[in-house]
Formats: C-alpha cells, sequence, structure tokens
C-alpha cells in the first residue's frame, strides 16, 4: 500500500459507508470528514516518494491536479453541508435522495483521482466514464422537467464523447502495439513515451483527433459544449461547484497526456493549432453569450467555457512560458469558480430564485455574502490584483511574444467577457435590495477561504510553487 | 484445434459484417419492437465475434465480454425495454426526424466514409485489424446516425448501445487489447443505471411520452 492508494481507498470506502447512512447531519459530517482524509493522505504524496506502478503513478503533473481535486472536493462538502441542510429543510431532497447524493459526491471524486493518477489509457478512460455517470446521476436529481432534460442532454452528448474518446484510445493502442507489443505496457503512459517515436504517425493523427473531440466534449469546448451550461444550471449547486472546478480540468488533463505523447513524434501533425482554434472559439462564444443570460447559474456556465477555452488557448500554443500561464489559470479558475458557485448557491437559496432580473442589491441586504460575489466576479473577470489577472496577464504576454495576431482574437474575448460581467454584477449586488432578505445561516468559510487563496496568489505566489510549475510547464513540452 | 490463417479471417469477417449489417436493420424499422429485435440480434452477433476472438487469439478473458454481450444487451436490456414501452404504454411507432430511405442513404455514405478514413490511415497494419476497424467505425457512426434521427428516448438509448456495441467490436478486434473486460463493465453499468434507475420512470412521471422533442421545449432559460 503506497500513499497513492489511500487517496483512492478514502473516497471509495466513504461513498459505500454514506450510502448506508440515514441520518442528514452524520451524513454531511461524514461527507466532509471523508473528504478531509482524501486532502490529507493527497498532501502525503508529496513526502513520500513518486509511486510508479503498472497501473497508478504519481508524476509531477498530476500530483498537482491531485491535491487541488481533493482540495476543492473538500472545500465544496463544507459548503454542501450547509446548502444541503437548507434543502432538505424545504423539502427538496428526500432522505433516500440525500444518501444518494452523498454516495454519489464521493464516487465522483474518486474517479476524478482515478483518471488523474491512472498510468493506463484503458484505465483512465473508463474513470472518466464513470465520472460522467455519476454527474449525470447528480444533475438530474431534483427531477424537475429541466433538471431531467438537463441529464438527458448531458448523458447523451457526453456518452457519444466519451465513446469517441474510446474510439481514440483503441486507436492508440493499435498503433502502440507493432512496436512494443501486446499488454499493458502498451496502454501505460510512462511506458509509451519513448517508443512513441517509432509509431506510425498517420494511425497517431487519427487517434487525437477522435481524443480531442471525445475528451474535449467533456472539457466543453465550442461547438461541443452544449450540455454544459444545463448541467450546471438544474443540478445541485454544490455539483456545479465541482462540476466547473474539477471535471473540466481533469478532461483537459486527459486531453494534455495525449498532447505529451504525440510530441515526442515528429511525423505527427502539431495539436497545437487545433487547441488553439477550439480555445479561441470557446473563448468568444463563451463570452459572447454571457450577455443575454437570464439564469445565474447557467451565465457562469458560460463563463467556465469562457475560461476552459482560455487554458486550452495557452496549451495549444506551448512553449514553457505559455503553459505555465495555463497551469496557473487551471488552478486560478478552480479555486475563483468554484468559489462563485458557493456564493451563488447561497444566494439562490437566500432568495429564493435563480434569476438575475430578481436579484438585486445584494451588498446591502447580506454584506457577507454580496462582497464575496463582487470579489469573486471581480477575480473572474480578470482585474488585478486577484490570481487570474496575473495568468491572463502572462497568457496574453506569450500570446504578443509569439503570434501577434492571435493576440487580437484573445483580447476581444477577454474583453467581451469582462463587460458582460461587469454589466451584470451591478444589478446583482449594487441597487436597492429586492426579493426576500432573510439572514443566511450557512457558514461562508469556503467561500472566503478560496478567494484569499486566490488574492494572495495575485499578490506573490511562493517560489517553490513557482518552480514547480516550471517543471511541469517544462514536461508538457 | 488448430485454425488456418484464412478460416480465423474468414470467420472474423463475416462476424463483423453481420454486425454491420444489422446496423442497418435497426435504421430502417418502423416499429419499436422491431428495433430492439434488431438490436438484440446485433448484441448476439458480437457475443460471437467476441468469443470467436476469445478462441483464436486464446485471450480467454474476452470470453467475460461475450458473457456480458450475450446476457446483458442480448436478454436482457431488450426485455427491459420491451416492458418499459408496454407498461408505460409508449408509442409502438419508430418516430422519426429524418425519413427511413433518407436515412439510409446517409447512412451507407457514413459507412463508405469510415472505409476511406480507415484503411489507407492503417496501411501499415495487419489486414484483419484494419478492415475490422473500419467496419467498427462503420457501426459507430450508425449508431450516432441513429441517435440523431430518431426522436424517441427509447430509439436513442439503443443508438448508443448500438455506438457501443460498434466500440467493442474494435476493441475485441485488436489483439490483445487489455482492459476489454473492464471497458465493457463500465458500458453496461452506465446503461443499466440510465436505463432502470432513473431517467425512464421519471420521464414517465413528468410526461405522458417518451418523445424527447417533446422534453425539449423545456430548454434553455427559464422564464
Amino acid at each position: 500500500m503506497s500513499a497513492v492508494h489511500f487517496v483512492l481507498l478514502a473516497p471509495l470506502l466513504g461513498s459505500i459507508a454514506l450510502a448506508l447512512v440515514p441520518y442528514r447531519r452524520a451524513a454531511a459530517l461524514g461527507n466532509v470528514a471523508v473528504s478531509a482524509a482524501t486532502l490529507a493522505s493527497s498532501l502525503s504524496l508529496f513526502v513520500v516518494e513518486p509511486y510508479r506502478g503498472t497501473l497508478l503513478f504519481v508524476d509531477d503533473f498530476n500530483i498537482y491536479l491531485v491535491v487541488l481535486t481533493a482540495f476543492v472536493a473538500f472545500t465544496t462538502s463544507l459548503f454542501s453541508s450547509s446548502y444541503i441542510a437548507h434543502e432538505v429543510e424545504t423539502g427538496r431532497l428526500t432522505p433516500n435522495e440525500l444518501r444518494f447524493y452523498h454516495a454519489m459526491y464521493q464516487a465522483f471524486v474518486l474517479t476524478l483521482l482515478l483518471a488523474l493518477v491512472a498510468n493506463n489509457l484503458g484505465l483512465m478512460w473508463v474513470a472518466v466514464e464513470g465520472a460522467t455517470l455519476t454527474t449525470a446521476l447528480m444533475v438530474g436529481l431534483y427531477r424537475t422537467h429541466e433538471a431531467i432534460e438537463a441529464a438527458w442532454k448531458y448523458f447523451i452528448l457526453c456518452g457519444v464523447g466519451i465513446a469517441l474518446a474510446l474510439f481514440g484510445t483503441i486507436l492508440m493502442y493499435l498503433a502502440a502495439q507493432p512496436v512494443m507489443g501486446a499488454g499493458l505496457a502498451a496502454m501505460a503512459w510512462t511506458e509509451l513515451l519513448g517508443p512513441v517515436a517509432q509509431m506510425d504517425p498517420t494511425i497517431l493523427n487519427l487517434a487525437f483527433v477522435f481524443l480531442l473531440i471525445g475528451y474535449g466534449t467533456k472539457v466543453g469546448l465550442a461547438p461541443l459544449h452544449a450540455w454544459l451550461p444545463d448541467a450546471h444550471a438544474e443540478g445541485p449547486t454544490p455539483i456545479s461547484a465541482v462540476l466547473s472546478g474539477l471535471l473540466l480540468n481533469v478532461a483537459l488533463y486527459a486531453v494534455l497526456r495525449f498532447k505529451m505523447l504525440l510530441a515526442s513524434n515528429e511525423g505527427v501533425i502539431a495539436p497545437g493549432p487545433l487547441m488553439i482554434s477550439m480555445g479561441l472559439s470557446s473563448l468568444l462564444l463563451g463570452s459572447v453569450m454571457l450577455y443575454r443570460r437570464r439564469d445565474i447559474k447557467r451565465m457562469f456556465a458560460y463563463s467556465s467555457i469562457e475560461h476552459m477555452g482560455i487554458i486550452t488557448f495557452a496549451f495549444g500554443m506551448g512553449g514553457a512560458f505559455a503553459n505555465f500561464a495555463g497551469l496557473l489559470h487551471m488552478t486560478m479558475h478552480s479555486l475563483t469558480k468554484s468559489a462563485i458557485f458557493f456564493a451563488v448557491g447561497h444566494i439562490a437559496q437566500v432568495k429564493g430564485t435563480q434569476k438575475i432580473a430578481d436579484i438585486s442589491g445584494l451588498t446591502a441586504s447580506h454584506p457577507a455574502l454580496g462582497w464575496g460575489l463582487v470579489l469573486g466576479v471581480v477575480a473572474i473577470a480578470g482585474l488585478p490584483p486577484l490570481g487570474i489577472f496575473m495568468s491572463e496577464f502572462l497568457v496574453l504576454t506569450s500570446t504578443m511574444a509569439r503570434q501577434p495576431l492571435l493576440a487580437i482574437p484573445l483580447v476581444l474575448g477577454l474583453l467581451l467577457g469582462f463587460g458582460a460581467l461587469i454589466l451584470r454584477l451591478q444589478s446583482v449586488a449594487f441597487g436597492p435590495p429586492s426579493g426576500r432578505t432573510g439572514p443566511v445561516t450557512a457558514s461562508l468559510l469556503p467561500l472566503y477561504a478560496h478567494l484569499v487563496l486566490v488574492l494572495i496568489a495575485g499578490l506573490y505566489l511562493p517560489p517553490p510553487l513557482v518552480a514547480w510549475f516550471q517543471t511541469v510547464a517544462r514536461l508538457l513540452g | 484445434m488448430t485454425l488456418s490463417e484464412s478460416t480465423i479471417y474468414d470467420v472474423t469477417h463475416l462476424l463483423d459484417g453481420t454486425v454491420l449489417l444489422l446496423s442497418f436493420a435497426l435504421l430502417y424499422q418502423r416499429r419499436l419492437f422491431g428495433v430492439l429485435s434488431a438490436f438484440a440480434l446485433q448484441s448476439l452477433v458480437l457475443a460471437l465475434a467476441a468469443a470467436w476472438q476469445a478462441f483464436a487469439n486464446d485471450a480467454p478473458h474476452l470470453y467475460i465480454t461475450a458473457g456480458i454481450a450475450l446476457f446483458f444487451k442480448t436478454i436482457i436490456i431488450p426485455l427491459a425495454l420491451h416492458r418499459i414501452v408496454v407498461n408505460l404504454g409508449i408509442h409502438r411507432e419508430v418516430e422519426t426526424a429524418l425519413g427511413i430511405g433518407a436515412t439510409l442513404i446517409v447512412g451507407a455514405s457514413l459507412a463508405a466514409l469510415a472505409i476511406v478514413l480507415v484503411l489507407p490511415v492503417t496501411a501499415a497494419s495487419v489486414a484483419l485489424t484494419r478492415e475490422n476497424l473500419a467496419l467498427s467505425l462503420s457501426v459507430v457512426l450508425l449508431g450516432l446516425l441513429m441517435m440523431i434521427t430518431r426522436r424517441n428516448a427509447v430509439t436513442q438509448v439503443v443508438g448508443f448501445m448500438s455506438l457501443e456495441n460498434g466500440l467493442l467490436l474494435a476493441a475485441v478486434g485488436v489483439r490483445g487489447m487489455p482492459f476489454v473486460v473492464e471497458i465493457s463493465a463500465a458500458f453496461a453499468v452506465m446503461v443499466a443505471f440510465i436505463i432502470f434507475g432513473v431517467f425512464f420512470f421519471q420521464i414517465r412521471e413528468r410526461f405522458d411520452t417518451l418523445d424527447v422533442s417533446y422534453v425539449e421545449r423545456f430548454r434553455g432559460e427559464r422564464h
């Protein structure tokens, strides 16, 4: 047993145990405890020898995503316990649904972590498929018309997406098998990296196209993003937070691993331009769509499309500098977007609505919550001195230096998104308060914890972290 | 008993080709029960293909994949869908978004596309694998086509599972691929959850029809 096994074992056992606990308080506490255990064991990965087995492995790249995933899963479980308490009081969830919800939450975290540490294309695919299944079930949890439609759309679109990714995986194996022989080694990341240079480049090309479309559907890249806004808007808000903060990252991680593989083969098409064009179209689409949103959760879902576009663009540019910016943006976006969903979840519960038109004057009626949202939106819009400003600035300068023409659509998309967010923020946060003004009983600790981290990252990045990101950025090629 | 290369080649081709043929059969059904029987038959042939690969390539783990295809997809799922259709009183006609003739023409061109795409790309691979891959990509594309052109939720699920049959056909045909069993099990779990656990009963609770276009009226922003 190594530390990496404990990282997987905690959510696995937690999921089984939580499926059996009928008491609401105990289940919510248990969920937090299991997430804390997962976080603790993920942190221990830093101190033990990097694990490298036939099925699982830990390297500089995935360790940082594992810790980020475990951290956001932990803070979201804190948020979830107060969110769920309210949902049970208002009768939106029955005890059975609650048990199901907690078990699925841990199962979802398990699949994400497994996808990250899997040293095998097939195992990673099974994990991503599991993540699709668990989230589709949770999106449909409320059983309203909209929730069922969202879950159906999610299942159909992402089902097709992962099916195409599997075809790409099979093609990958087909390319590897003549060089490496049959067996597990021909599907392991660590083993493939060397021999990939001798593989047939045409099969690799075809495989990458399938993989980019397949996993790209789960990243929410345009034009494959149709499931994302519905899934974010209709499910429970903790799920929106982990969808945006974690699932999109994990899907992108899969794409990046394949990009790393292809980089070692000279004959293949460069994956960069494909990723740049998908990234830019997601950025532009996401920021334009921000303008006409009437539902607050749906609006921030489009903002996630926008930011995943920026990140994909940065990795598509490649090179140590752009990769560094991409990694930083991935982290900052996870923290900020989940913080925003924490705030939005409480707001929707206090106000009893998700309609932007019915929410106003939050800073007057609920100062702590309102200012939390203001901070989050200011951060996500990319204003200094918060972390996202830094990463967007880095993306922009590296683009300016290498492909100045691409900077035009990039800046356009960033400005459009900025305008839309500030416009909506004014009506929601300021002005005379409207609607219900009952007090917020929930703890705002997770929200502010994330915001403080984003603020610190914007002001000062610790040198060890910078060194770490630089190592990973070089690894990404 | 040892088999000659040409016997292996011929039988594999026969089974793979039959799976593709049944994909076309799925497209021209006008009645829901016809769709279910065609799907059951396709899964049966897939089970045979998997078992044949297990036998011919001496890969016993593929018998498990064959078993899953046989028990789960040939028997249990079609029966369950049959029950759902009967008990919930769903329309027994297939509702199409694109006429049957047009669908078949598009389907034939998709199959041609798959062959044109795969054969040149995999020129260096072993012959058997190439053709198997071309046939299974055709099955995948036809499954996609079915999901797009059929409105009813039952036919969409059948389309998804037929797409999945194509993927499994590709996976069992590539020699020595690991994780095939896990992959087929993961698909089975996904479909089982979707079908039995949640969607059908919930959709039924709210709507009188499983016609997805009806569900889609609720699309978009809340007003």
